[in-house]
């Protein structure tokens, strides 16, 4: 069966509070932080960007397992804050971990759930026998243009999983997707920060995207909520997964751990793969875990899961567990933020 | 720096690829064609070398005048790492400031962006090391 | 091999020469140590030229026939030859040019040593600078010369608990001198406060551990020792002229606390000459930072290893000891025009023991050293002189 084989997830170690960015704008930001359910977000060194994300993310994921990782048919790469628009991410992931040349590669956009595409693709290439492990990773270095809302928000982060059929630890039983042309939330090609459509992005693109796939799945599987351990859906802030937990009748318990947000704000294509890497640190043989991913434009991936034995014999100490992560943090002032996300005007031609 | 020659080396400064001489098994970084050991006798002997990316720190300095494409990190601190396979390579250090930092600490390599070539030129990428990461995968 | 003396001696003021272009400075030099040596260019047989980066600093290449076309010389057509080592290149020029008249391939031989840094921003001479060090696995992942030495410095300090107060008064003898030689960059003196308070370049060095960037040029006209007494009634021999090498990046070398380079080329010359270090006068060193200072002051065998950051602070290789280090101001004090350095050194040395060198001579200096690094500690060349009767 196809499943996931290693996993790896990177965080920066940079974060800013909605206080501070309040601060700057006139804004009460613990209020605010407070109505989203955000207290921090992490924020990019100057030294990284989705690329550096991704390939530490994939780096962590090749340090558990003991592959040739010449034998990785393929790398997928999904975010929305590519480096290049052109030129792919997947093959500097690819020849840092020693996959090149014999591999296929390609990057992915669908806002938030760009990884989550790549883990069905890679599912695709694994279970046809095309490939005998394909890696899907999601990572991103989102941006809000200052004083947006979004900016309270918007934050970096990415985890990579290996998806074969040998030696997994936790097994894809089921994915599915409901997609429609939604436009709640874009970026035009050459500008700098999205746009959105405010209260648009809440009903008629997340929640009914969410509950109609996780319906969807569920309906197929044959399963109800109690059935999973857990339940990670995607988490734009730390409000929206409960509520769309509470309207599909899953418990806090079962969504808690899996709600990344509050602590490193939205990281975009890198939310719903962090999260399922924090609940498989923890998670134990026979745990079912429903994982559903929404990528505004729209659309979710929904995935059913079920942890194997593997688990107990899998060496998550041999890279950065989610938790240890989340814990390492430094706080940055908005000015040193400003400084590393490069929204200071600088000299032309230095 | 030109693009070719960037290219060129990237196996080496994405992975730490350096070489190792089958005669007389040294390990070198960055890669050589000639082992300084066993010179001639080496030549078409050289093999392909990952190293690890764990080693200590050996010096340290930040840096306040910096070079060119490092503006936005000043200071920034660069070391001699001495690698665990005994080996000493120039890097940078990062996630630490220079108060924290002292000769002999353990340090891993973590994968970072270098510079880039302007804003429409290509991205340079490669290694730095991180106390900080050395200490994520040795504490449970 | 026949013995070479030094027969004359030219240099330029060192510093921001804002309207003088490389090549005016390299002819003031060279015709300087002509007059000096009163020949004229029909007693040439070649020229020799030492800089290191005329192609960054002024996208000039093939300087060496520039400068003698500008000296005037094209028409003689003369051999000219532009050698580069780094910052040694004018003191490897000098190695050529001594080689060249030992061997009686040619009789009476100018060398120049110039470069013109002013032209380009500090920014940029800084990434020229950097082009010594390993291009690919030093300077491209963010290493600076300075960090450089503020690498070997913080090794040095950890090894040998030598202290910042003692690379400070390498910096202060520097200046000291310095602000005795009317062609010095630097004429002021400072103190050992001075140097601590200043704002960092790379820690633990700062601005003041470190030579500022300069134009200057300078040169020396050579000849056979047999028959030096036709140009000057003071001929300086050339009792040895070593060069040697190590590695190119720092982080592949023995022990970064020392320049093996300079520590082999020492030995070797004072083999060579017949003398031990404690028989030298006066030292023109490599002191482009106050911590190349210590290094080479050990690495020539001035001081025991570990021991140099003690014996400055307790006052020696200050003027009138022996040996006096760096009477004209040194790289800190008198300037850092590279290609210049290496002669500089030279015409620093010939002048003490000529006598003629002022407010800084040193009373009966015989025996004089000079020791030019390029890169960081890559290749040195070390020139033992002595004084003839």
């Amino acid at each position: 069966m196809v499943g996931i084989v290693s996993y790896g997830a990177y965080i920066p170690r940079y974060r800013i509070s909605p206080k501070e960015i309040g601060r700057v704008w006139g804004i009460d930001g613990v209020a605010y932080g407070k109505s989203l359910n955000i207290q921090t977000k992490s924020v990019p060194g100057p030294d990284e960007d989705t690329i550096t994300i991704a390939t530490q993310a994939a780096i962590h994921a090749m340090d558990r397992v003991n592959i040739n990782p010449e034998d990785i048919g393929a790398i997928y790469v999904g975010s929305e804050s590519h480096p290049y628009a052109v030129k792919p991410s997947a093959t500097i992931v690819g020849e840092t971990i020693g996959a090149t040349p014999n591999m296929t590669a390609a990057d992915m956009e669908f806002a938030c759930k760009a990884g989550t595409a790549a883990i069905q693709v890679s599912m695709g290439l694994v279970s046809s026998d095309m490939c005998k492990y394909s890696m899907a990773i999601g990572a991103d270095t989102s941006q809000g243009a200052p004083g947006d809302p979004l900016e309270y928000s918007a934050s970096a982060g990415g985890a990579a999983f290996l998806i074969g059929k040998e030696k997994t630890i936790a097994d894809i039983n089921y994915t599915c997707s409901y997609t429609t042309d939604t436009p709640d939330f874009w970026r035009r090609e050459g500008q700098k920060y999205p746009r959105h459509g405010g209260r648009f992005t809440g009903e008629p693109a997340y929640f009914k995207h969410i509950t109609s796939c996780a319906n969807m799945l569920m309906k197929h599987m044959n399963t109800k909520p109690e059935d999973y351990t857990y339940a990670i859906f995607h988490q734009p802030n730390g409000k929206y997964p409960f509520k769309v937990a509470r309207m599909l009748n899953f418990k806090e318990e079962q969504v808690k751990e899996g709600i990344l947000t509050p602590l490193i704000g939205n990281t975009y294509s890198g939310a719903v793969m962090i999260a399922l890497s924090a609940i498989l640190d923890k998670a134990k043989p026979g745990d079912r875990i429903m994982v559903v991913a929404f990528g505004s434009g729209a659309g979710c991936d929904g995935f059913d899961i079920t942890v194997n034995e593997n688990i107990l014999s899998y060496p998550i100490n041999k890279a950065p567990t989610v938790d240890w992560l989340i814990k390492r943090n430094v706080m940055l002032d908005y000015a040193m933020y400003a400084k590393y996300r490069t929204k200071i005007i600088l000299n032309e031609g230095d | 720096m030109a693009v070719p020659r960037y290219w060129r080396e990237v196996k080496s400064r994405y992975r730490l690829q350096g070489s190792q001489c089958t005669r007389c098994g040294r390990i070198y970084f960055p890669k050589r064609s000639v082992c300084p050991y066993c010179k001639r006798q080496s030549i078409d002997k050289i093999v392909p070398y990952n190293l690890s990316g764990e080693g200590t720190v050996e010096s340290f300095t930040s840096v306040y005048e910096p070079m060119g494409g490092f503006e936005m990190q000043v200071p920034y601190i660069m070391a001699l790492i001495k690698l665990k396979e005994g080996i000493t390579i120039t890097g940078q250090i990062v996630d630490i400031e220079e108060k924290d930092l002292k000769i002999g600490m353990p340090v891993k390599m973590v994968f970072r962006k270098i510079g880039e070539d302007g804003k429409s030129g290509i991205i340079y990428y490669g290694y730095k090391f991180s106390p900080e990461m050395y200490n994520s995968i040795s504490t449970p | 091999m026949r013995e070479v003396a030094i027969v004359g001696i030219g240099s330029t003021k060192f510093g921001e020469l804002w309207d003088r272009s490389f090549r005016e400075i390299g002819i003031e030099a060279g015709l300087k140590a002509m007059n000096d040596a009163k020949i004229t260019s029909s007693d040439l047989d070649a020229l020799y030229a030492g800089t290191m980066s005329t192609g960054s600093l002024i996208n000039q290449e093939n300087v060496a026939s520039l400068l003698l076309d500008y000296s005037g010389l094209a028409s003689d057509h003369l051999p000219a030859i532009r050698i580069e080592a780094g910052e040694a290149s004018g003191a490897l020029a000098f190695h050529q040019a001594y080689i060249s008249v030992a061997s009686g391939y040619y009789n009476i031989v100018v060398v120049g040593g110039a470069e013109k840094l002013t032209d380009v921003s500090e920014d940029v001479a800084r990434e020229i600078t950097s082009a010594t060090s390993d291009q690919e696995w030093e300077s491209f992942l963010g290493s600076t010369q300075a960090s450089q030495y503020a690498l070997i410095a913080k090794r040095h300090m950890h090894q040998y608990n030598t202290s910042r107060e003692a690379m400070a008064q390498m910096s202060v003898i520097s200046h000291a001198n310095a602000s005795l030689n009317p062609t010095s960059h630097m004429q002021n003196k400072i103190t050992i406060e001075d140097v601590l308070k200043a704002p960092p370049v790379a820690t633990p060095l700062g601005m003041l551990d470190c030579a500022p960037m300069s134009d200057g040029a300078a040169a020396v006209i050579l000849c056979p020792l047999d028959i030096a007494k036709k140009f000057t009634d003071t001929p300086i021999k050339v009792s040895a002229s070593v060069v040697s090498t190590d590695t190119i990046a720092l982080f592949n070398r023995r022990d970064i606390t020392s320049f093996d380079s300079t520590i082999l080329a020492a030995k070797k010359a004072y083999d060579i000459s017949n003398k031990s270090p404690d028989k030298i006068d006066i030292a023109e060193i490599n002191d482009n930072y106050s911590i190349a200072g210590l290094l080479s002051v050990e690495d020539l065998m001035f001081s025991e290893k570990g021991k140099v950051s003690k014996n400055l602070l307790e006052g020696k290789y200050a003027l009138g000891d022996k040996p006096s280090i760096n009477t004209s101001g040194g790289l800190k004090g008198h300037g850092q025009p590279y290609g210049a350095v290496g002669v500089s050194q030279l015409v620093e040395v010939v002048s003490q023991l000529r006598g003629e060198a002022g407010k800084r001579q040193v009373s009966g200096a015989s025996v004089g050293l000079t020791q030019t690094v390029g890169g960081i500690g890559s290749v040195s060349v070390v020139n033992i002189l002595e004084r003839v009767n």
